[in-house]
């Protein structure tokens, strides 16, 4: 066990899967002589030569679909996408064909894709978003949403072991912020399973990623309310007794998340609650979220934009009181 | 400002059985226009929730009783015109603190919010301000009707009115924590803190306030309120639920006509075989040119708004020493809601100037603004006599309880094939197949005699046995 940044567990977890799965491969823009644009795969040509990292060409299109290829043909790709924003130029192949193969034929396609996401730090439109909801709505696709170092080790390995296309966003603003224990030896973490970030009494707050920070120090602000947060990990499928037990529990709740509101996956969590909990709620569920705009370059602008810690602060006060 | 000297607007009488009503909304505040007629405020009583308008055009001068308060009818409500805020108290300028150290300090700090009312609306909740978009939900004073989900179960599990339990949350609603701290606390403990109850109610009972109601009963005595009896906690297998104004109301209702009627019934057996085949036929010619079911229910009726011409006293009412009759019939109906969960009886006025076709439509009509609690308050008064219909589900006999202050009701039952003992045109009995209905007349014998309920069926069945082509 060893203190470790969320960037270097990402990393150890692939090395250890590299080394211990011939099968196991990573393929991406620059991921090879380069290291990855976040150095993820810092030295992993060397170690593991180029037929097993390979630098691809400027095209999503064709990473996704040669890795799905290769998964077809009994290998386990792990894809990176420079920034999770382009994945748009694969939609086609990934939600048209590794989505659906085992549906039409009965064919797994055990990709994973690596998918840098999420802002803070002036990436503007492009190199910003956090598009999981658009992906957590196409059956046969499963998402996750590490938050911690341990996590994301731990979910990486579960994606590569995971038989289905599984798109593994790792948020950029945690990766060398973020410190924690890593444990050394190979472990998963269980796919669709919730943690209790911190639990709590009165205020429970649904988030993931790096909104898992922004809702700890709001909490931390608020010392004379009990907040429960529950970090879903993943979002397909994402922990729904988990999520109602913490709802029951506490009858007020927040969903939180960097994505956009309208059509983020909040939306799916608060109406199951709505539709599951709804004769323990003591409050109307309320979200926090990005607002429908594109992810603003201006500092000032991206600050408005993504949920900051007043506005869960904010937003707990109202839950609260009302 | 239109109006120079203030008009009072004071909670309605909705029913001669209704006693009291809640506030539910104020439509205007303080310092709004208003004009004289357009709606200023929502109430609900045990029969119907409805609209309150305006009294005079001018300003909103005074609001006097805040959003879920239950009062007294003829308790002033509010006032239009005059000068804005006459004689409100002056705000408190440390009234709201939203957490009060201990009980005592929450009812106090109730009690003080309750009397500063449309002032501390604009001072309290500052921070819902600027996430507010509706109108209707921040302002104080809406959350202590309001009952959340959860806490509605929780209440129901205990047998608790929530209404009993002080709010801690936006507007005084009563949250979770403050349900549950009842509950821990010994629950549904009777005595009710002194700082709850709304002026007025906890009072001794008021003369009743004078009724500009068409029909101007004297209002029955007003029960002195109710003892709230302790439910204590429910025993193994037994479930609490929480008894609805209507419910209370027609408990008290039903209570009250049988200690106030001497209450006998007579039946009688109709061959309806001739209103069942016309009807058959008039049922499509209805439907197509009038969108309307011509129901048996309209046939008896009609049948009855005819004979009660011949018997002024089964449409008449004992009231005090002198008995009323009229020349006119307000004929009720009673009309049960969803789920079995209450009864109203609205009223089709005037029901002696309608043809078949036009009650046909006003039954319709007036039952499916029952259901739909479209009902205004002069739909539910002013009945003269009433005809209730439970042979929907089978039943042929029934003893129905008169509306107060009625003098009697009809029971209309099933209409069932029977076989039949008919007399041929040369003197021969035979049975034959007929349609037969039973008919109850359950009338007041302090007014009306056996022998007179018995002509009045005997008429009405002699009418619906002869029904013609021609009669309408």
């Amino acid at each position: 066990m060893a203190e470790k940044t969320y960037l270097q567990a990402i990393s150890d977890g692939l090395r250890q899967e590299m080394r211990r799965d011939q099968r196991v491969f990573c393929l991406g823009e620059d991921v090879g002589v380069y290291g990855g644009a976040f150095k993820v795969t810092l030295g992993f040509q060397e170690e593991f030569g180029p037929w097993r990292v390979l630098d691809t060409p400027l095209s999503e299109t064709a990473i996704v679909a040669g890795a799905t290829g290769a998964a077809i043909m009994g290998m386990r790709p792990v894809a990176e996408m420079q920034f999770a924003d382009f994945v748009s130029c694969a939609w086609d192949h990934l939600v048209t064909v590794a989505a659906k193969q085992r549906w039409r034929v009965g064919t797994p396609v055990p990709i994973v894709l690596r998918l840098p996401s999420g802002g803070g730090f002036s990436g503007g439109p492009f190199h910003s978003q956090n598009p999981e909801s658009s992906f957590a709505h196409i059956p046969g696709l499963k998402c996750v949403c590490p938050a911690t170092p341990e996590d994301a080790k731990g979910l990486l390995i579960s994606a590569i072991e995971d038989p289905n296309p599984v798109l593994y966003f790792e948020h950029k603003h945690l990766y060398r912020r973020i410190k924690g224990e890593v444990p050394d030896e190979r472990y998963t973490t269980p796919i669709g399973k919730a943690r209790i970030h911190q639990e709590g009494e009165d205020v429970s707050v649904i988030t993931w990623g790096a909104m898992v920070y922004t809702a700890a120090e709001a909490a931390k602000q608020l010392d004379d309310l009990s907040v429960e947060i529950v970090d879903l990990r993943s979002i397909m499928p994402w922990d729904k007794e988990a999520v109602l037990a913490s709802a029951r529990k506490t009858s007020k709740v927040l969903v939180l998340h960097e994505d956009t509101r309208s059509g983020g996956f909040g939306g799916e969590i608060a109406a199951t609650i709505g539709e599951e909990a709804f004769e323990d709620l003591d409050a109307p569920v309320k979200r926090i979220a990005a607002p429908d705009t594109p992810v603003p370059f201006s500092p000032v602008l991206e600050k408005a934009f993504i949920p900051q810690v007043d506005d869960v602060v904010a937003g707990l006060r109202e839950l609260a009181e009302y | 400002m239109a109006t120079g000297t203030a008009v009072d607007v004071v909670m309605p009488q909705m029913g001669v059985s209704v006693s009291e009503g809640t506030i539910t909304k104020w439509l205007k505040q303080v310092g709004e226009e208003i004009e004289a007629d357009e709606s200023l405020l929502e109430i609900s009583t045990d029969k119907v929730d409805t609209e309150v308008p305006s009294p005079a055009t001018g300003v909103v001068s005074e609001i006097l009783v805040q959003e879920g308060e239950t009062v007294e009818v003829g308790t002033l409500l509010a006032r239009v015109g005059g000068e804005v805020g006459a004689s409100a108290p002056a705000p408190d300028a440390a009234s709201p603190p939203p957490e009060p150290a201990t009980q005592a300090a929450a009812d106090a700090a109730n009690a003080a919010a309750s009397e500063g009312v449309e002032v501390a609306d604009a001072t309290e909740q500052p921070l819902a301000a600027p996430t507010e978009t509706t109108g209707d939900s921040g302002s104080a004073g809406n959350g202590k009707a309001f009952v959340s989900p959860v806490v509605a179960r929780i209440a129901s599990e205990h047998g608790i009115d929530p209404s009993q339990v002080e709010g801690t949350g936006r507007g005084g609603r009563v949250t979770k924590k403050d349900i549950l701290a009842f509950v821990e606390g010994g629950g549904a403990a009777p005595e009710a803190p002194p700082a709850r109850a709304p002026s007025g109610q906890a009072e001794a009972p008021t003369p009743a306030p004078p009724q500009a109601a068409p029909t101007p009963a004297p209002a029955p005595p007003k029960p002195a309120p109710q003892p709230v009896a302790a439910a204590g906690e429910p025993a193994p297998g037994e479930t609490f639920e929480p008894v609805t104004a209507m419910r209370r109301g027609i408990a008290e209702h039903m209570r009250r006509s049988l200690d106030t009627s001497a209450h006998v019934t007579s039946a009688i057996e109709v061959d309806m075989s001739k209103v069942v085949a016309i009807r058959a036929k008039l049922k499509k010619e209805y439907e197509a040119a009038y969108g309307v079911n011509p129901t048996y229910l309209s046939f008896i009726a009609r049948a009855t708004v005819e004979t009660l011409r011949d018997y002024p006293w089964v449409n008449g009412e004992l009231r005090g020493d002198r008995i009323v009759t009229r020349n006119f019939v307000n004929l009720g109906f009673a009309v049960e809601l969803a789920d079995g969960k209450g009864l109203i009886v609205p009223v089709v006025r005037n029901a002696e100037t309608l043809n078949l076709l036009g009650l046909a439509k006003s039954v319709a009509d007036v039952a499916r603004r029952a259901r739909d609690k479209q009902l205004t308050p002069d739909d539910v008064s002013g009945g003269t006599f009433t005809i209730t219909n439970p042979g929907g589900y089978g039943t042929f006999h029934g003893t129905p309880v008169i509306s107060q202050p009625q003098a009697a009701i009809l029971g209309t039952y099933a209409i069932v094939k029977r076989p039949w003992v008919i007399t041929d045109e040369n003197g021969v009995d035979a049975i034959a197949i007929r349609s037969i209905m039973n008919l109850t007349l359950t009338y007041d014998h302090r007014l009306i005699d056996g022998a007179l309920a018995g002509r009045f069926l005997r008429d009405l069945r002699e009418r619906l046995q002869s029904w013609g082509e021609k009669d309408y």
